[in-house]
């Protein structure tokens, strides 16, 4: 069997910066097509799981996974999902991301229907989820999307805020968010702190979206290709003194159209936490602003510090 | 002739009304019959906003952080609420008290 093809160490840091990685077109046909045909099944067992109705399933229907169960034996093989975590650019961000062996926590089936035009407010997933490791979203679409055809809108960079749920709703338009359009086959990963939102579909037919959302099993530490992470990863690269395009840094730098100066300044810091979880390396950093403080705190007399 | 509230929210990139917008949102208490942004972000500036008529209501007031957690991030800091009223005349078509403007195609 081929090795995976794991993520990139410009991959990752791009994750860790923006939230997302999208995979475009990287599904079969085939696959996208029982997606198709399955989903609107998975949908409507759901409906009946929230129903009550676990008994008898019309003919489709597929019953759904447990939580806590390792993803290559929730879904058959040969299902829609089972097939979609094992196509290898899927599974090779899988394991960068969560590792092997990662459970699911749930999946759902989002249908947006052809006119639908209700703008859902933006949100993140479940609730506020502390410490750095997280789970991550498969958003995956198995038609093609075109421009306002009710493309998932979401917001580069907005993972790391501690916000609960709806109550970013507020925010009806942001510099810099994004209304997901793609070919079929295409699979945006979240971080599962990501604000998105169901956006209106002004064209002729429905768009169907497959969710997972995945746990990892293991520490999430260097999962990906790391044969160049050494060479990336000076801890040095200030934007005020020496830099390097090619470092880890710049990408951990990268602001959002929304972001405030001040705190770009604070979601640099959050990454590079981030980063030293993911690299295992607790003297990581990006323009000196851990480094600094943590240096003068160890000069300080215990018991001095007001 | 009988008068409805426009909502105009903006996040400015610093506290001050001069800042850039960074994001808004627009409630609209003519249900559509009212002038409507046009151009997205509607203005550049809250300043802007002033000029073009809108009134302040609120602005996020200024807190110090919450001891233990200076870096975190959250919410956008620098809120800025503004109204403005349009009168609605007997065939519920609005009349802008402000510079008046189509109706809106711009999506939420």
């Amino acid at each position: 069997m081929d090795a995976l093809p794991l993520l990139s160490t410009d991959q990752m840091a791009s994750f860790v910066a923006r939230g997302f990685l999208r995979l475009d077109a990287v599904v079969p046909h085939d696959v996208n097509a029982q997606a198709m045909e399955e989903l609107p099944g998975l949908l409507r067992s759901w409906v009946d799981e929230f129903r009550g109705i676990t008994g008898e399933r019309d003919e489709g229907e597929a019953p759904l996974p447990r939580s806590g169960t390792v993803v290559t034996d929730a879904y058959a093989a040969d299902s829609a999902f089972g097939r979609l975590v094992r196509v290898p650019a899927v599974a090779g961000a899988i394991a960068s991301l969560v590792g092997a062996g990662p459970v699911v926590d749930h999946h759902f089936v989002h249908i947006k229907g052809a006119g639908d035009m209700h703008a859902q407010g933006l949100h993140c997933d479940a609730i506020i989820d502390q410490g750095p490791a997280f789970d991550i979203q498969l958003f995956w679409f198995p038609h093609d999307v075109a421009p306002r055809e009710g493309g998932t809108r979401f917001v580069p960079g907005s993972h790391l805020r501690r916000v609960n749920m709806d109550d970013v709703a507020r925010y009806q338009h942001l510099s810099g968010e994004e209304y997901y359009s793609g070919d079929a086959g295409t699979v945006v990963i979240f971080h599962q702190g990501l604000w998105h939102a169901g956006a209106p579909n002004h064209g002729a037919r429905d768009r169907v979206m497959g969710k997972l959302r995945l746990n990892p099993t293991v520490p999430q530490v260097r999962l990906w290709d790391t044969s160049d992470l050494a060479d990336k990863n000076r801890n040095d690269d200030h934007i005020w003194a020496r830099m390097d395009p090619g470092m880890v840094a710049a990408t951990l730098r990268g602001s959002e159209g929304w972001y405030e100066p001040s705190a770009h300044r604070l979601e640099t810091v959050q990454r590079a936490h981030l980063w030293r979880h993911l690299t295992g390396d607790p003297e990581f950093d990006v323009d000196w602003y851990l480094t600094r403080t943590e240096r003068r705190a160890a000069l300080v007399t215990p018991g001095a510090s007001a | 002739m009988s008068a409805r509230q426009q909502v105009l929210m903006l996040w400015l990139a610093s506290p001050t009304l001069d800042a850039r917008v960074l994001g808004w949102s627009f409630h609209d208490g003519t249900a559509g019959v009212g002038p409507q942004p046009e151009l997205d972000p509607p203005y550049s500036t809250g300043t802007a906003a002033l000029v073009d008529g809108w009134r302040l209501l609120q602005l996020s007031t200024l807190t110090p952080p919450i001891p233990g957690h200076e870096r975190d991030v959250s919410f956008l800091k620098h809120e800025f609420v503004f109204e403005r009223m349009v009168e609605m005349d007997g065939e519920g078509l609005g009349v802008a008290s402000g510079p008046g403007r189509s109706r809106s195609t711009l999506e939420h």
